[in-house]
């Protein structure tokens, strides 16, 4: 039988005779074949299934997992920008709006400020008007004082000077007379 | 054009190997001698337990296995490295068709598919390197990965669903007079699968692996004008390439469709 084998190789190989010219149709090996082969899957089988196949799936398992975690990591930052947008958007509008109360405030205050100040200066600018009216009439008392006083002079000179005698009761009698009018 | 180009050196070659042929000693084309097997430490006898060229080759497989799934996996990188990646690849593809083809509730079978997909598909890739032995492509080994479809599935069939498992071949849909000729059909094609899923797989493997052997041949025998059998050894690898893939694929999904008989046997 094993040496039928033999011949049936090497006599392929000198010259192809027949079927026996076909190594796949040489029993004899049948049983080496079958029995590697069965090893060859047996041992194949156990590092699949014990090794390899158990890895891979936890490796593709883990990729998925963390992809799943960065997109939900990534709608959750997302959902917080836009939180913080409104935020900011809120911040922006009430900080506007606290703008505006001050400005308002201000301007009021500065009005009433102006306003006091205006009503100040006219109560002192009356004041002063009173003042110099005052002035006004008290000089225009002396002034009249003085126009009695030139007049009697003059008039005593005008008599002295036409030769009639400086009579002072009578100028002074005419002068009141004339100014009264 | 290159398919025209490629069908006139074809021809050439053709001829030339017929002309030269009868005259040339040196042309002796052995295109199956790779295909033998060996024992590895020397001998003549090939006993069961006896390391052969089919013993290192299917190690070979299982180093290479475990170096992609198991080695290139190891870091566990959430961003995969290039060999972890492929591992992934291997996974999900495998792994989304048995969900897709056999049904959710044959996850438990997906091991165990993994396993055949994964060793034809290094063993039809490790048989491509040149002086290499290709254990799929002897009817030996492709029959009894059939062999275990096979039983898995006619086993699987009757314990989950006892005798209703014979309705796979009872057509209610068809009928009433036609059934039992039905039936006849469906029994014969039920015990065909294996023969075809062993065939379709060790006989794509064996004759585009001879087809290259012969070029190799003709390249030798032909001298100056080799280019022609070398242009055509690179075409047929090419094709090689993709039909060692495509084998793996084929069986496989397969496997899951047979699968999906025994799990949901509705016809």
């Amino acid at each position: 039988m094993a040496s039928n084998t033999h011949d049936a190789g090497h006599g392929a190989a000198e010259a192809a005779h027949g079927s026996s010219g076909m190594p796949q149709l040489d029993f004899s090996t049948y049983g080496n074949q079958i029995f590697w082969l069965l090893v060859t899957l047996v041992v194949i089988y156990l590092i699949l299934s014990r090794v390899a196949l158990p890895r891979i799936a936890a490796i593709l398992n883990e990729r998925q997992g963390t992809i799943t975690n960065d997109l939900a990591a990534a709608e959750d930052l997302k959902a917080k920008a836009v939180e913080a947008e409104n935020a900011y958007n809120k911040a922006l509008a009430d900080a506007r709006a606290e703008a505006q109360r001050i400005a308002a405030e201000t301007r009021a205050e500065i009005q009433a400020e102006v306003d006091e100040a205006i009503a100040k200066a006219d109560e002192e600018i009356s004041a002063k008007a009173a003042e110099s009216e005052k002035a006004i009439a008290e000089i225009r008392a002396t002034a009249l004082e003085s126009v009695k006083v030139v007049a009697t002079d003059t008039a005593s000179a005008l008599v002295t000077a036409l030769g009639g005698k400086d009579d002072a009761d009578a100028v002074a009698a005419a002068v009141a007379k004339r100014t009264e009018g | 054009m290159g398919k025209l180009f490629f069908y006139v050196a074809l021809a050439l070659v053709l001829v030339s190997g017929l002309v030269f042929a009868p005259e040339h000693a040196g042309l002796a084309i052995h295109p199956m001698d790779q295909f033998t097997v060996k024992p590895l430490f020397g001998g003549d006898h090939i006993a069961w337990y006896t390391p052969t060229n089919v013993t290192l080759w299917m190690l070979f497989a299982v180093v290479a296995i475990i170096g992609l799934l198991v080695l290139g996996s190891s870091n566990r990188g959430i961003v995969p490295s290039r060999a972890q990646s492929v591992a992934e690849l291997a996974y999900g593809f495998i792994y989304k068709m048995v969900e897709d083809v056999t049904g959710k509730d044959a996850v438990k079978f997906f091991p165990y598919i993994m396993t055949l997909f994964m060793f034809i598909v290094t063993a039809n890739f490790l048989g491509l390197i040149p002086m290499s032995f290709t254990t799929t492509s002897h009817f030996a080994v492709t029959a009894i990965l059939a062999m275990l479809v096979f039983v898995t599935v006619t086993i699987t069939g009757f314990v989950l669903h006892g005798a209703k498992f014979l309705g796979l071949f009872w057509v209610s849909s068809a009928p009433l007079a036609l059934r039992p000729i039905l039936a006849i059909i469906e029994l014969i094609s039920y015990f065909v699968r294996p023969v075809s899923h062993c065939i379709r797989l060790a006989g794509n493997v064996m004759a585009g692996h001879a087809v290259l052997k012969v070029f190799a041949g003709f390249a030798g025998a032909l001298g100056a004008g080799a280019f022609l059998p070398i242009f055509a050894i690179t075409a047929v690898y090419a094709l090689e390439v993709l039909v060692a893939f495509i084998q793996a694929y084929v069986f496989t999904i397969l496997t899951c469709v047979y699968l999906k008989d025994a799990l949901h046997p509705s016809h």
